[in-house]
């Protein structure tokens, strides 16, 4: 279903206090892969049940990275072109929704590191990438709480946006030039183990489910804030 | 005046327009003096701070210096960053410069031209405080880390002055500063300290070559992207 845009369209399920279709599905999905992850795929014989993780941790990644994150920049980028409040809405929802499977990724990173690097943490440039991508996401979200006119929010968010999206390349070469230039006898990122049919599906599975999520939470999300603009114009006028 | 309708950019005006920006600006902290005296003040005992948490014997001055000279370079930097749109609030000084017929781009070059003798200012102070508190070898390294040092700094006052126009026009103003500002410092911090810790360990130019292409590429993009965006952080 499309994204709910402000005008014609009837009041929205969430607004009439009803239940939302898409989250019900999108979680249900979710729960399914959970319990096929755990229950019906097999061990991986190298690392354990710690391996299990790859199944929440890869997907959340893949979401939080480039589904979230692009469509914060691409929404960003458009918006200063634009200037159509429903592309800062979707900025702004897809940015929250970014920081929750980012962190999602750096909790779920480090479980799994101890277990097979032997240590929480390592400043790999993966993990140094994330990490900083994170608190970019976070300064957003302060940037966009710390202005009260939503105009003036709308551009200087965009404006940051903007030159993330930029920063992104160079935050992930300097990263990877500062690791390459520093080799440590730990092997940072184990070569991907060759994947049975059956996890390579559950993981296949688990990204779809992610995805989902993203998109009924963003749908969700963005309906929210678009009544509260609304309620928000009618109380000005 | 909408961003589309103002007057086109000519280039011996723009130097000109900035150059004014910039004088006034750096006049105004010739005579009060206060932010940089504040961030020299901050610099040179940062230095010495770090000289008594440091344990010589564990790790050696030359390895210590690098990092501590990026991290009083960075928060230093911040110090003269938050002075610079915070002056323009008063008596909404702001308003009269883009009632001016000068373009906002020069305004911004203005501002972060000022800004960049302010923070190169602060590290001409910081640079030999720090090979004097960790007794640092005369060599060669000088001249290369002052280079790398001037290559930083061009992107460090290009993001860090638009932030600071950014941070003016919210209610946290300066708190924000440093969280919206430092994760743009990395790619500048991380290529310059590496660079500086080759240099001063006696490796050649060349040595470190790729830290500095990354700085210089970081200067070009964001000096670019920075002056482009700069119109945006403007009330219309």
């Amino acid at each position: 279903m499309a994204v709910s845009l402000p005008g014609a369209a009837p009041a929205p399920p969430a607004a009439r206090g009803g239940v939302d279709g898409l989250l019900i599905v999108a979680l249900v999905a979710c729960a399914g892969v959970i319990v096929r992850a755990l229950a019906f795929t097999p061990v991986d014989a190298m690392q354990g049940p710690a391996q299990k993780i790859l199944y929440l941790h890869a997907p959340a990644a893949i979401v939080g990275l480039y589904f979230a994150s692009g469509l914060v920049a691409i929404s960003s980028l458009m918006y200063l072109w634009l200037k159509d409040p429903r592309l800062d809405r979707i900025a702004e929802s897809s940015a929250e929704i970014a920081v929750v499977f980012l962190s999602i990724v750096l909790a779920t990173g480090p479980l799994w590191g101890k277990t097979a690097w032997g240590t929480w943490w390592v400043w790999d440039a993966r993990l140094t990438s994330t990490l900083f991508f994170w608190f970019l996401f976070v300064a957003y979200l302060v940037l966009r709480g710390a202005i009260e006119e939503p105009q003036a929010r709308a551009r200087l968010s965009a404006v940051m946006g903007g030159l993330a999206t930029l920063l992104v390349p160079f935050i992930h070469l300097t990263v990877y030039l500062f690791r390459t230039m520093h080799p440590t006898p730990v092997v940072l990122k184990p070569s991907a183990p060759s994947m049975s049919g059956q996890m390579l599906s559950t993981f296949g599975m688990s990204t779809m489910a992610f995805i989902l999520l993203f998109a009924a939470l963003l749908r969700l999300r963005v309906r929210w804030a678009t009544l509260r603009d609304a309620n928000l114009e009618r109380q000005s006028v | 005046m909408t961003i589309a309708s103002r007057p086109a950019v000519r280039v011996p005006g723009f130097l000109a327009d900035s150059w004014r920006i910039a004088r006034k600006d750096l006049l105004i902290e010739f005579r009060t003096r206060s932010a940089f005296l504040a961030a020299a003040v901050f610099a040179v005992l940062s230095v010495a701070i770090f000289r008594f948490t440091w344990d010589a014997t564990a790790v050696p001055a030359i390895d210590l210096a690098p990092p501590v000279l990026w991290v009083i370079f960075t928060f230093s930097g911040l110090l003269g960053l938050n002075r610079s749109f915070g002056v323009e609030l008063a008596d909404r000084a702001m308003d009269a410069m883009l009632a001016s017929p000068m373009s906002r781009e020069a305004v911004f070059a203005g501002k972060a031209l000022a800004n960049l003798v302010f923070v190169a200012l602060v590290q001409a102070l910081t640079i030999p405080a720090i090979a004097l508190f960790f007794d640092l070898p005369a060599g060669a390294w000088w001249w290369s880390v002052v280079g790398v040092a001037v290559l930083a700094m061009i992107g460090l006052t290009a993001v860090g002055t638009l932030f600071a126009a950014v941070a003016s026009n919210t209610r946290l103003a300066e708190m924000l500063l440093p969280m919206l500002a430092l994760p743009f410092f990395v790619p500048v911090v991380i290529p310059a300290a590496q660079a500086t810790a080759l240099l001063l360990a006696g490796r050649p130019v060349s040595d470190v070559a790729s830290w500095i292409k990354m700085l210089v590429a970081f200067d070009l993009v964001f000096v670019a992207a920075c002056t482009v965006a700069f119109p945006y952080t403007l009330d219309e």
